[in-house]
């Protein structure tokens, strides 16, 4: 045991400074902060710590930019807009709390939040049992449809079966891996991709499943396994659900082990300019992405959204991506419906979403679905040696959000429409009930 | 005869305008703005047709996304950066064309497709190069685009080839051709056992493909081969593996060293050791960053400075926390777990703070880049270097902790600390330096890794709960263990990774050291003594 | 004669804690459920779920002292055993769900029906009872423990060795528990749960219930922990904890007093995760993270190791820090709560309980030390 000369002397004093600190750090959250209630409140729920900050941290900028450029423009029913941000900490018990929180003691109109589904799933009873709104900006798998939330991000239909379309029409694919991270979002696209290539004639041996844990960063094997695969004589492609952070080293190790998007292309549904940010993109040209927006879009509304996005961060490197882009629908939505209803309540708010049409930053107009999904194109984009994509396909209209995916045995006979009379998330067009089976 | 004629047809066809073998290239080069892919991929093989080397610099310009439009009159031309705008050559002449603003070029895009026809092009128009590797790239290109229209280039090349190497490389491009297009079946026979001798994966695709479309003699012999070559695959695939191991083993090895130093000698429960990888990884896109902005040309060795200011900063902040924080611990090994776990969260926020959440781009040198084939086997030269580095950074670790006067003090301090004090070594500033030395090797760390994972702030946390395995199942104090331990776990974790799969194989792994450690309860390596009670 | 047993650990500190926690399970049903709504005496579900979660920490890092505190044992691991407990009540209330899930299936869980499983796996089966539930609840950790603790004491595996594999332990639990394919709902774990016994669980007096039960848990937790450690068998734990050799010496098998405590640990955590998740609404693979069993060692270390009360006020303590700043200062949060630790590590080394001992130790100058717990060597 050590006793450092230093200990004997100094205790006392400090012991009493640091005790006093700790109580007035604690008796400071005692204290309510006064609310004014001349604004509306709008609630940002993304994770600013922890693992998925890297992803959520943009979103949370976006929303404080769209609220800033509103408040210029006067606000919503004339009153202005006042963000409150809270810290989930990619803890999914914490985005419960958080989501009582904003709505119960905030008294937020809408929430603006979450990224992984786990945290949406997280949060759904929360904004159920409250009745609040939530615009849920990402990609996901479907298989929900819940009268609080409006999913602005994509539905499997509006990005995996248009990119794997692309590639075996365009590039002639014939053999398929399938290569995720092993959480629900890759499952249930991989079954529906499955089960779509199967319907389309692909055997079963030419397809190949692989699921990695969360954050993976050795992927020699792997890499390996899929020129293995790619060399049984037929066109080959991956299709990548692989997770955030675990794509940066899956991509260094292809474009060390010379995987070249000629060869072997490989197609991914989560990787966007943020992520690319962080690569080195030359061995990575021609690799694939689909997405619903692309930072490269050309039209008049995305190089001014570009341009006030780099000046509200005054960074001019920074990148957009598709979920910032669902953000800018979902909130231009949000704006929309409260005028027309003329007020925030809920009730209100989620009738008149539906119905509503905002322009997007394609050139076109995405509307809220009686599903609470929205319709999108569908843009599949090679990488760029400058980190950006080039969209070299775009589906000739937009394509209609599908909650219930066609190709799983157990959704498919289910549909949602929320509006008046039938008001049911998950309606069996073959029972006629409302409640999966109805049965 | 028969061949030449659909030669022409498609040619007339591809065209669609009178194909002329005169040297008149400039309507064919224009055709490439014409558009649609489409339309490029028609325009490259009117070029291609032509068989003029001339077209070479204007395809390989194609491929570097080079080749604009100009608005104004729809010409073709090279541009290439320079200043606000792009300077304009000619691209058949390399004639200046002068300077044009960025809205008055259009670039012409490429997608896969026309990647995979320039490639093959290029192959079939670069087999007579004069440069040796040109050529062998040329017969690459080839072997993958299987292109029956450049077996006449290859046959007249491979006549008067005299390389060794390129003449292999031409022989199994050429049997490549042979064997997807429709020659006879002597013809394909013998191109099977050119490629059963090639025998990599490549091959083994080209002779699935046989196996499964060919005649029965030429099924035969592709099936025979293939079971030849899987053979021969098999067995490279095991050392394959060893080298899988052997390279995540390294990597383990890097991030646990610095923790065998602060946790192993000294016995502080470095929760923020994560945090000094991730900073030496910080330090590194800093150092790039600079290069980038002052020296673009240098920036290969841009590693090589990233590595000691990676192991100073990383140094720097270790002995401002041993200096603030650590010195008041020692001999309460978990109070230390406590602040250094504040710390830790502290210092990603930090990073957080001021380079923002998302990753950071650190490049890769040249050298660093790409892999290269040995026998069997695929090495990647970013993973060797990786593996070079982490025994070069333990021999130096061993060396100044056993032939130098510092490491003298540190083994001093560690073993007896009242003494080494009685003798007159300033144990406080030991201590200092040592804690220092732990975190700037975590440092050198963040300088590998951020090559081959990402540079964010939760860099750290991937390789703590690692690292911490690495050392106990070494045994803690001992470099010998850390090292074994760190090559048995990346082995034993590969070696299971095709069996199991990389989850289960992990959690098998950890069952494995939680059985190890009762077997041997301190470690692989345990210190004897009465000082491993205390 | 068992009402003396639990009745002779209790002494001053131990009073004021369970005068305060019958307040609260008094007072908070009064307020949540017998105020108006816009009186300012009223608490709001929200509070309700934040002082019920808080508590269920409190248990948790009360489970975590009586092995750390009192035999001197690091658990690195101690959220594995709790996130047991709660997957055990998670199951049960999944099973509640029945066919008002998405898909209306009445036998499987929605993300099985998704996934195209077709048949429960063996290990739901009895998940549907409540008193299976509550069983398994304290069974699963219990056994995990008592397993775990037979090999690892047995083997003299001690110290940082010991904690070591404890987060060994736990990181691996995490990792299976991700997989899909164990049947458990993956990352997405367990959520949307309907009912409990009967009864909604988003209904207020639910969770009133449900804070009345955790505080009724958590009184009991304390009260059998203060009778362990101050029993004879607690007073050879604690001599283990100081002197584990001497005491082997004098003849006790202290591997079995150890296996004793560190299994009863277990199955208290196990009961916390148990009331966590309804009150919190999800369970899910994350709360295995070795992140969050060092958190529950620092709920401990800055209430005061080894006092009892002390770690239910550190959890209280540090959660409801937490809560206000992830809120108040969210780009900055970590660096109050990174800075909290290494202060109360520097200035506090017996945590806020040991604060008044601390002052008292050094009012008089005195040439005997008394042993501290917190100075002990070798974890």
């Amino acid at each position: 045991m050590l006793k450092t000369g230093f200990q004997s002397g100094f205790k006392t004093g400090r012991t009493l400074a640091a005790a006093a600190g700790l109580a007035v750090t604690f008796a400071a959250g005692f204290a309510a902060p006064a609310s004014a209630q001349d604004t509306i409140k709008v609630g940002i729920l993304h994770s600013l710590s922890g693992t998925m900050a890297i992803s959520e941290t943009t979103l949370k900028d976006v929303m404080l930019m769209l609220i800033e450029e509103q408040n210029k423009k006067g606000g919503v029913l004339g009153k202005k807009l006042e963000p409150v941000v809270v810290d989930p900490a990619s803890n999914w018990p914490l985005f419960a709390e958080k989501a009582r929180e904003l709505i119960s003691k905030d008294k937020v109109a809408a929430v603006f939040g979450c990224w992984t589904s786990v945290s949406r799933k997280s949060v759904l009873p929360v904004f159920e049992e409250l009745n609040s709104v939530l615009f849920y900006p990402v990609q996901y798998e479907g298989e929900e449809s819940s009268r609080n939330v409006f999913y602005t991000g994509a539905a499997p239909n509006q990005q995996a079966i248009p990119a794997v379309d692309y590639l075996a029409e365009k590039e002639g694919v014939q053999r398929w891996v399938l290569a995720g991270t092993d959480y629900v979002y890759p499952r249930t696209t991989n079954k529906i991709l499955e089960t779509y290539l199967k319907s389309k004639g692909v055997k079963s041996e030419d397809i190949m499943i692989n699921y990695t844990p969360f954050g993976h960063s050795d992927w020699q094997n792997i890499v390996a396994d899929i020129k293995k695969f790619g060399s049984a004589g037929k066109k080959t492609a991956v299709v990548s659900t692989i997770n955030g952070d675990a794509n940066v080293p899956f991509y260094k190790e292809l474009g060390n082990q010379g995987v070249k998007a000629q060869d072997i292309p490989v197609v991914a549904f989560s990787v966007g300019e943020e992520e690319l940010a962080g690569i080195d993109t030359k061995p990575l040209v021609g690799h694939l992405a689909a997405w619903n927006y692309f930072m490269s879009v050309d039209t008049p509304e995305n190089s001014d959204f570009i341009k006030k996005w780099q000046a509200f961060t005054k960074n001019d490197k920074r990148v957009t991506n598709d979920p910032m882009e669902a953000h800018y629908i979902g909130f231009n939505m949000w704006v929309k419906a409260v005028e027309k209803a003329g007020t925030t309540d809920s009730n209100a708010v989620i009738d008149s979403l539906v119905g509503v049409s905002v322009p997007n930053l394609t050139g076109g107009y995405s509307a809220m679905l009686p599903n609470h999904h929205i319709t999108k194109p569908v843009l599949i984009g090679e990488v760029q040696e400058n980190g950006q994509f080039e969209t070299v396909s775009k589906t000739p209209g937009l394509v209609v959000g599908d909650e219930w995916s066609d190709f799983l045995p157990d959704s498919k006979d289910l549909i949602s429409d929320w509006r008046a009379p039938m008001s049911c998330g998950n309606f069996n067009v073959k029972t006629g009930k409302c409640g999966g089976k109805g049965s | 005869m028969h061949r030449a004629f659909c030669w022409l047809l498609a040619a007339f066809l591809a065209l669609a305008a009178p194909a002329s073998f005169a040297a008149d290239l400039a309507p064919l080069v224009r055709g490439l703005g014409a558009g649609s892919y489409a339309e490029t991929e028609k325009a490259i093989a009117g070029l291609a047709e032509t068989g003029d080397p001339a077209v070479v610099p204007v395809i390989e310009a194609l491929q570097a996304g080079d080749l604009h439009i100009r608005k104004a009159d729809g010409a073709v031309v090279v541009a290439k950066r320079a200043g606000n705008g792009y300077a304009l050559t000619d691209p058949l002449t390399g004639a200046a064309l002068g300077e044009a603003d960025r809205n008055a070029v259009e670039k012409i895009r490429i997608n896969n497709a026309l990647r995979r026809t320039i490639s093959a092009t290029l192959g079939a128009l670069t087999l007579m190069s004069p440069d040796a590797n040109t050529r062998r790239q040329a017969a690459e290109a080839v072997f993958k685009s299987r292109d029956a229209n450049a077996l006449d280039a290859l046959n007249t090349a491979l006549a008067k080839e005299t390389d060794e190497r390129v003449r292999r490389a031409m022989t199994q491009a050429r049997a490549s051709v042979l064997l997807a297009g429709d020659a006879p079946d002597a013809d394909k026979i013998a191109a099977v056992a050119v490629l059963q001798e090639r025998g990599d994966q490549d091959a083994r695709a080209l002779l699935n493909g046989a196996a499964n479309t060919g005649s029965d003699a030429v099924k035969d012999a592709a099936t025979k081969a293939i079971a030849s070559v899987e053979q021969r695959l098999a067995l490279w695939g095991a050392a394959q593996n060893l080298w899988y191991g052997l390279s995540l083993g390294s990597v383990l090895l890097l991030a646990a060293i610095g923790l065998a130093v602060t946790f192993g000698v000294m016995g502080v429960i470095n929760m923020a050791h994560g945090e000094m990888v991730m900073i030496g990884a910080y330090a590194t896109f800093l150092v790039q960053e600079a290069f980038r902005q002052w020296a673009p040309g240098l920036f290969d060795f841009s590693i090589l400075v990233a590595l000691p200011v990676a192991f100073l900063v990383s140094g720097a902040v270790g002995v401002a926390i041993e200096r603030s924080v650590i010195r008041w611990l020692y001999g309460r090994p978990l109070e230390t777990l406590l602040a250094t776990w504040g710390l830790s969260l502290a210092l990603q926020q930090a990073v957080r703070s001021i380079f923002g959440p998302t990753n950071r781009e650190v490049g890769a040198p040249s050298w660093m880049s790409g892999a290269f084939e040995l026998g069997g086997l695929t090495i990647t030269y970013g993973r060797l270097w990786i593996v070079v580095f982490a025994f070069l950074v333990f021999g130096a670790l061993l060396v100044a902790l056993r032939k130098t006067w510092f490491g003298l003090s540190i083994r001093a301090v560690t073993q007896n600390r009242s003494m080494a004090n009685a003798m007159g070594i300033r144990t406080a500033r030991v201590d200092a330096l040592t804690f220092g030395l732990g975190s700037g090797i975590a440092g050198l760390a963040g300088v590998a890794l951020s090559q081959i994972d990402n540079v964010s702030p939760n860099l750290g946390q991937g390789y703590i709960i690692d690292s911490f395995m690495v050392v106990v199942f070494g045994g803690v104090g001992n470099l010998w263990g850390t090292l074994v331990g760190a090559l048995a776990l990346g082995g034993v974790n590969k070696f299971l990774e095709p069996y199991a799969g990389a989850v289960l194989g992990k959690i098998l792994v950890l069952i494995f050291i939680i059985l190890f450690i009762q077997r041997r309860p301190r470690g692989l390596f345990a210190l004897k003594g009465r000082a491993v009670e205390a | 004669m068992l009402t003396r047993f639990f009745l002779m650990g209790l002494d001053k500190k131990a009073g004021v804690l369970l005068t305060v926690l019958a307040v609260l399970a008094v007072a908070v049903p009064v307020m949540a459920l017998g105020t108006a709504p816009d009186s300012p005496w009223h608490l709001s579900t929200h509070t309700v779920a934040l002082l019920g979660k808080y508590l269920c920490f409190a248990l948790l890092a009360l489970s975590l002292d009586l092995v750390w505190g009192f035999v001197g044992i690091l658990s690195l691991g101690h959220a594995a055993f709790f996130t047991l407990g709660g997957y055990a009540m998670g199951m049960y209330l999944m099973r509640q769900i029945g066919s008002r899930g998405v898909y209306g299936n009445a036998d499987l869980p929605d993300f099985m029906v998704f996934l195209n499983w077709t048949e429960l796996p063996w290990y739901w089966h009895g998940f549907d009872q409540f008193w299976f539930a509550a069983i398994m609840v304290m069974l699963v950790p219990g056994l995990l423990a008592f397993a775990f603790g037979w090999f690892a004491f047995r083997s003299r595996v001690t110290g940082v060795y010991l904690s070591i594999i404890t987060q060994a332990m736990t990181f691996a639990l995490m990792l299976a528990f991700f997989r899909n394919d164990m049947g458990l709902g993956g990352n997405n774990g367990l959520t949307d749960f309907k009912e409990i016994l009967g009864f909604d669980v988003q209904a207020a007096s639910t969770r009133v219930g449900l804070f009345v039960a955790t505080v009724v848990a958590l009184a009991a937790g304390y009260i059998l922990a203060s009778a362990v450690v101050a029993s004879k068998l607690g007073k050879v734990l604690i001599a283990v904890r100081d002197a584990e050799s001497r005491v082997r010496f004098l003849g006790y098998e202290t591997d079995r007093y150890k296996l004793f405590a560190w299994t009863l640990s277990a199955c208290m955590a196990g009961v916390a995760g148990a009331l966590y998740v309804p009150q919190v609404g999800i369970i899910n693979p994350s709360e295995f993270s070795p992140a969050s069993s060092i958190e529950a060692v620092i709920w401990v270390a800055v209430g005061g190791r080894g006092t009892l009360a002390g770690p239910v006020l550190g959890a209280v303590l540090v959660n409801f820090g937490k809560s206000y700043f992830t809120a108040a200062l969210p780009e900055l949060w970590l660096f109050a709560l990174g800075g909290l630790f290494v202060l109360v590590t520097l200035f506090l080394p017996r945590g806020i309980l040991g604060l008044a001992a601390q002052l008292r130790d050094r009012l008089p100058a005195r040439a005997t030390v008394t042993a501290k717990p917190a100075d002990q060597k070798g974890v």
